[in-house]
């Protein structure tokens, strides 16, 4: 028994992303319609040209009918999927095994949520019928007990630990003012991050995540077939998911200055891609920045930083859009907005520019190395789902 | 001959200043303080947290749980089994609430006294009345709760000598189901009317006791009218009387008589005949002689302990957390009801905190688990009580946007002595007061009310210094 992934058997050979922004005209079918055209039209595909579907959709709606519906598919294969906030991440996993398995040529993957109809601030859960007992915090809340728990373990000054957290979104506000589909695109000062009104803890409004409508889609072939489709394919090299048990909720040595669900994920996804140095392989990160410190904190799990050092490294810039390693190139979550069921698939559509070398001159990266990695996300500290791709342009 | 083995109280941590009301409505209010119950308390909750008090440390086998409130949380359903659920009480032992009177508490002290099945009687209220009102001012919010039962079951700290009553039906402080607004009629009526039912039972409870009262050492008078109390303490003859505490924590309806009980209790030596004197709809009496076993059944913490606990409370908070004045809640959506099957078959669990011990590595887990943290192991577990047990704040956060009827919630991962953690909200706190390293312990609460149905499940609160 092992993980033994897939590299190099499947690819993506085309894309689609809509603005992630508060779409008051468009419903959840306008969404998957516009990221659906986007993506056939991007790999030169007719819709029916597509053997199978998976849409990943928090609480978009029920079934492969939420998809097969407003697309009018004849027939087809659709699997709804949910897996928290790494729901989109989800879909285009399940989609790419379909492939490596040959049950089909041609799949497709879909994400997509429709978070503005509700009417609350921030994401919304409908937890399942149950006894009270479960805990009723946001998610701001839970992530908040990360930033004093950080401060404390490695004795990194309060002050600038805050200060590595406005970095953060002050990079990604940065990289998001480059990016017409982002959802936030101003520049942000360290002062107006800094003096943002509390919403849990230590976090202010600055340091979450945008709350926005969009949807993104992704096609996948067998690696064989790529280039019928594009000259520049990607290919994939790791699909890993941790699916943690809830320990770190229950479990007094969890420390919370750690995800260790990430950090397993990340072990298994550089196993997969054969990456031994991930810093200096990999071009860039797309990464869950859900809030500002999670960000900070995935930097040590994923292996970027070592244990206790990131907040240096985000302060010294090497995350920065020019920096070693450029990480949310495309504004993250913070600035590019967080429609639960899309934000996997954007952040790979956001590897799929950068590698192709079409994220426009603003923030278009260095493309020396050829590797990308995706970083989603779901649940608590303690509590939690991780998912890690890494696509790269070349096969081998 | 039956007697009290153990009794407890229980005064809610916020107390208003009676002072600051007339500012605000242009009426009421006066000098001194009043206790205020939390937003997630209820009477419920407050007689559990007595009579957690009453029977922490003992074995006694009850067989009956009486429970009177004249603001009942359920009707139709009883009440009492929230209690008996949240005590984990034996499944044989009956539960029972008393109606909607505030003679009904003194009356299930009574009835105990006159059975010989061993009881634990618990009394609760909420005294709110409109704004600006006598009630209010004067009113209290509390929990007492008293194991009565012979000495077979356990040593009497008081044996009770007479119980008496005098009946009789007159309109002096009445009130419609539901309605907020307590109305009185005179209390100079209340007090020529009272005066001979008291006399009366006084006398019969002499003649029963066969003491005098000269033989009484001290003696304290329940009355929802302070006047009516004083003015029949005195004429009573006995010369010591017990229980002044209206001024600091108000009268709290059908606990009242419970609290000047154990004050009572609390105040005396072995061997002294005392007596609870009860003037609500007629006179009740209640002799008791205490015993050598009374000071090892004193309860902690004490009455007076926590009546000279607490802290303060905005007016606005309390007008906001009784429901007379509605505040802008976070921009959130709102609990869900709580599933009635789901919270029958987590019911060890939901009202008696109980987790899960593996018994194989000794890990405790909050909520119980069926498989072993190293998932090699299905139901090898043991129950694992932990509403006693003190944990320690290990992590904590302030959250702002969640729901709650009382925001901001005040949230702490707690890590328990012996084992365990589970992340969980504290309550009677202020945002200054939370660090990491404090010691907390459990409290039974009502969360929100969804449907008519109160969400009830255990919160953590500081260990204070009383």
């Amino acid at each position: 028994m092992a993980s033994h992934g897939i590299k190099d058997r499947v690819a993506i050979v085309g894309m689609g992303c809509t603005n992630f922004v508060e779409h008051w005209d468009l419903g959840l079918d306008d969404l998957v319609i516009e990221a659906s055209n986007q993506c056939y039209s991007s790999a030169g595909v007719a819709k029916n040209d597509v053997d199978a579907y998976w849409l990943g959709t928090a609480q978009g709606g029920m079934s492969g009918i939420t998809l097969s519906r407003p697309l009018q598919l004849d027939n087809k294969p659709v699997t709804r999927v949910e897996n928290f906030c790494a729901t989109g991440s989800e879909a285009l996993r399940q989609a790419a095994y379909a492939v490596a398995s040959g049950a089909y040529d041609l799949a497709m993957a879909v994400g997509v949520e429709k978070t503005k109809d509700s009417g609350f601030q921030g994401l919304n859960a409908v937890p399942p019928p149950n006894d009270g007992t479960g805990r009723t915090l946001t998610a701001a809340a839970m992530f908040s007990m990360v930033a004093p728990a950080y401060a404390k373990k490695f004795g990194v000054d309060q002050d600038e630990l805050r200060e590595a957290i406005a970095h953060v979104a002050w990079k990604n506000h940065y990289n998001g003012a480059r990016n017409s589909r982002a959802q936030f695109r101003k520049e942000v000062s360290m002062d107006t991050i800094k003096k943002s009104p509390k919403v849990a803890g230590d976090l202010g409004v600055f340091d979450c995540a945008g709350v926005a409508d969009g949807a993104a889609a992704a096609i996948i072939c067998r690696a064989e077939d790529a280039h019928k489709y594009t000259d520049k394919p990607l290919y994939v090299k790791a699909l890993s998911f941790v699916a943690g048990n809830g320990s770190g909720l229950t479990n007094p040595e969890y420390d919370y200055t750690t995800f260790p669900e990430i950090a397993a994920c990340a072990v298994d996804a550089y196993a997969q891609a054969g990456v031994t140095d991930p810093s200096n392989q990999i071009a860039l990160a797309e990464v869950h920045d859900c809030f500002t410190i999670t960000e900070l904190v995935l930097m040590e799990d994923l292996q970027f930083s070592p244990r206790g050092t990131a907040w240096k490294d985000v302060l010294d810039g090497r995350f920065d859009l020019k920096g070693q390693l450029p990480v949310n190139p495309d504004g993250g979550l913070k600035s590019f907005g967080h429609p639960v069921g899309a934000s996997g698939l954007r952040m790979m559509f956001e590897a799929w520019l950068q590698l192709r070398g079409e994220a426009g001159d603003e923030r278009q990266i260095s493309t020396d190395r050829s590797l990308a990695l995706t970083h989603n996300l779901g649940g608590y500290p303690g509590e939690m789902v991780s998912f890690i791709s890494i696509l790269g342009t070349q096969l081998g | 001959m039956q007697g009290i083995i153990t009794w407890g109280t229980y005064l809610p941590y916020r107390r208003l200043d009676k002072s600051s009301i007339a500012p605000f409505v242009g009426q009421g209010g006066g000098k001194g303080t009043r206790t205020v119950a939390s937003f997630d308390e209820d009477p419920t909750t407050m007689a559990v947290e007595a009579a957690r008090s009453a029977l922490r440390g003992r074995k006694i086998s009850l067989q009956q749980l009486l429970f009177s409130t004249v603001s009942p949380t359920y009707a139709d359903k009883t009440n009492a089994t929230v209690i008996h659920a949240a005590l984990r009480l034996n499944d044989s032992v009956t539960a029972l609430d008393l109606g909607a009177s505030v003679r009904s508490a003194v009356g299930g002290l009574m009835m105990a006294a006159r059975s010989n099945v061993t009881t634990l009687v618990t009394s609760a209220d909420i005294r709110t009345g409109l704004a600006g009102s006598a009630e209010e001012a004067n009113g209290g919010d509390a929990g007492a709760a008293f194991v009565i039962g012979d000495s077979s079951s356990a040593p009497v700290a008081a044996e009770i000598l007479a119980v008496t009553s005098a009946t009789e039906e007159f309109i002096d402080r009445w009130r419609s189901p539901g309605s907020v607004r307590t109305k009185v009629w005179d209390e100079k009526f209340s007090e020529v009317t009272y005066t001979p039912l008291a006399k009366a039972a006084w006398k019969q409870a002499l003649a029963d006791a066969k003491v005098s009262t000269e033989d009484v050492a001290m003696i304290t008078v329940a009355s929802p009218h302070a006047r009516v109390a004083s003015s029949i303490a005195a004429k009573l003859g006995v010369a010591k009387v017990v229980g002044d505490v209206v001024p600091t924590i108000g009268n709290s309806g059908a606990a009242h008589p419970g609290l000047l009980l154990a004050s009572l209790l609390e105040s005396s030596e072995a061997n002294q005949v005392v007596a609870l004197v009860s003037l609500t709809d007629g006179a009740d009496v209640i002799i008791l002689r205490t015993t050598e076993h009374l000071r090892a059944a004193r309860p902690t913490p004490s009455f007076d302990e926590q009546v000279n606990g607490g802290a303060p409370l905005s007016y606005g908070k309390f007008l906001s957390w009784r429901g007379m004045m509605s505040i802008e809640p976070p921009r959130r959506p709102e609990p869900q009801r709580v599933s009635a099957t789901a919270a029958a078959r987590s019911e060890k669990w939901k009202y008696g905190f109980i987790g899960s011990r593996d018994k194989t590595t000794g890990s405790v887990h909050l909520p119980p688990l069926r498989v072993s943290v190293d998932g090699q192991r299905t139901d090898d577990m043991e129950d694992a009580p932990m509403a006693d047990v003190l944990g320690t704040i290990a992590t904590f956060t302030i959250d702002r946007l969640a729901y709650s009827p009382s925001p901001p919630i005040v949230f702490a991962v707690v890590d328990f002595d012996g084992g365990g953690r589970l992340p969980v909200e504290l309550c009677d706190i202020d945002i200054e007061e939370v660090k990491i390293g404090r010691r907390v312990r459990m409290t039974f609460r009502r969360l929100f009310t969804v449907d008519d149905i109160p969400n009830y499940f255990w919160k953590a609160t500081l260990v204070r210094d009383n």
